[in-house]
């Protein structure tokens, strides 16, 4: 036996609802957030991620009582994220409940930050979350909810960002989310294969072979889906029995 | 069941407690020496860095209860970096002497394998252990660490593996620990925590 691959639901919200859209745009309403947490904490999930997609706007006090509320429903660990560019903020979301901490944008504007939360809280508590567009023949980082580029190189930027503090890498491929159309299999391998910390994939998943393939070809640690769990397209016992049948190893609660 | 959570600003510090709330124990967070050194039952979490942990102690001069506490027999459960700062030293901070209440040294697990140790792995038990009545034989736990105690101690319960064996659950007399976060091991951390509260009362 080893470390089991880690399947974990993404509740994407505005602050208090869940949305989802198709390449980050388009949003629709999902759900509650307190109620899909508690739904797949009992469904066997390994984490939960919670991200406020409306960071902008100031609705940061809404946010901060999504993860309180969130939090009390599990007895799995739980990331939140979304705008966090401060030690303050991530203090913030920390004492409200969350095991561990997603920057995006603000470390690709301040790799320090890295440091510092790494710092404060444990890399095991620090997540980068790098949004990755194909570019030719590497992936470009993405920012602000993938709708500005930048110069950095995705797998670069993943190994500096580990070297800066991060404990673990979200990575999303731009190209496939919301489409349904399997994980980006090479852009994930390319970057588990780079970093010495876990790598969580997302980012196109809808059918169970998506999930071993990211698994196995993707070297993956832990694969995130949004949409499928939501809609029930998915659901995650059977998901995980199918991955234990082809050989993945997962965990499957009693 | 009246517990002392050792609050020196871990992470993890309120989901433990409501953790252990919801087993029906009665949880009083502090920092204060006096409180800890009287406790009935404590219980050290910890996350993060093994300098904040110990600097805190050191900054509220806990050291000297914890260990008064620990020597007039009061059950004592450390979780995470709780259990590790029982050894005598860690590598994390090789110049800051943990509580050495364990002789021992606490190392960082080989780079052959992906670090943090992060997510879901199993035991091996290497003895009857009261934390794990109960629990089936496969049962996953949540880790989150990039060190570890050594697995080969007689305080020894359970190890678990990622790049070398290491000690998982921690018995001996009074003294407990955990390596996983029982808080978000999901039902078999829940049934862990009963079993220490029941071995504590």
């Amino acid at each position: 036996m080893s470390l089991a691959h880690r399947i974990i639901p993404c509740l994407d919200t505005d602050g208090s609802r869940v949305v989802k859209g198709v390449h980050f745009e388009g949003l629709r309403d999902a759900g509650d957030p307190v109620e899909l947490a508690a739904r797949y904490n009992a469904e066997g999930a390994d984490e939960l991620v919670v991200l406020d997609i409306a960071a902008a706007r100031d609705n940061r006090p809404t946010f901060l009582e999504t993860i309180r509320r969130t939090a009390e429903q599990l007895t799995i660990p739980l990331s939140a994220g979304g705008g966090i560019c401060s030690l303050e903020q991530a203090r913030a979301v920390v004492r409200a409940g969350a095991d561990k901490i997603t920057v995006n944008t603000a470390a690709v504007q301040c790799p320090e930050l890295l440091s510092r939360l790494s710092a404060e809280f444990g890399a095991q508590a620090v997540v980068l979350a790098i949004d990755a567009k194909r570019d030719g023949d590497h992936w470009q980082v993405r920012i602000r909810g993938g709708r500005e580029a930048t110069s950095l190189d995705a797998v670069e930027w993943a190994r500096h960002g580990v070297t800066m503090g991060a404990g673990e890498i979200l990575l999303t491929s731009v190209d496939r989310d919301g489409t349904q159309s399997g994980f980006d299999i090479d852009l994930t391998a390319a970057i588990s294969n780079a970093v010495t910390v876990p790598v969580i994939a997302s980012g196109g998943a809808k059918l169970p072979r998506h999930f071993v393939e990211v698994f196995t070809r993707g070297a993956a640690d832990a694969a995130l889906a949004a949409s499928i769990f939501h809609d029930q397209i998915q659901s995650i016992r059977a998901l995980k029995e199918f991955l234990r049948n082809a050989g993945v190893e997962v965990r499957l609660p009693c | 069941m009246n517990v002392t959570l050792i609050d020196y600003g871990a992470g993890n510090v309120p989901s433990v407690e409501r953790a252990l709330r919801r087993l029906g124990a009665q949880v009083e967070t502090t920092n204060n020496t006096e409180k800890i050194a009287k406790a009935r039952c404590l219980v050290l979490p910890g996350v993060g860095h093994c300098a904040a942990l110990i600097g805190a102690l050191d900054a509220n001069s806990l050291r000297h209860p914890i260990r008064q506490a620990i020597q007039r027999g009061t059950p004592f459960l450390g979780i995470c970096l709780g259990l590790q700062a029982l050894y005598e030293s860690s590598e994390e901070a090789p110049d800051l002497p943990s509580l050495g209440i364990l002789p021992g040294r606490v190392t960082r697990l080989p780079e052959t394998v992906k670090l943090p140790h992060m997510g879901w792995n199993t035991l091996t038990s290497t003895r009857t252990s009261r934390l794990l009545a109960s629990i089936p034989a496969g049962a996953y736990f949540y880790f989150a660490h990039s060190f570890a105690a050594p697995a080969a101690g007689q305080e020894s319960a359970a190890t678990c593996s990622h790049g070398r064996e290491f000690i998982a659950v921690l018995e001996k007399d009074n003294l407990f620990g955990m390596q996983f976060h029982p808080e978000k091991s999901g039902a078999a951390g829940v049934q862990v925590l009963q079993n220490f509260l029941r071995v504590a009362a």
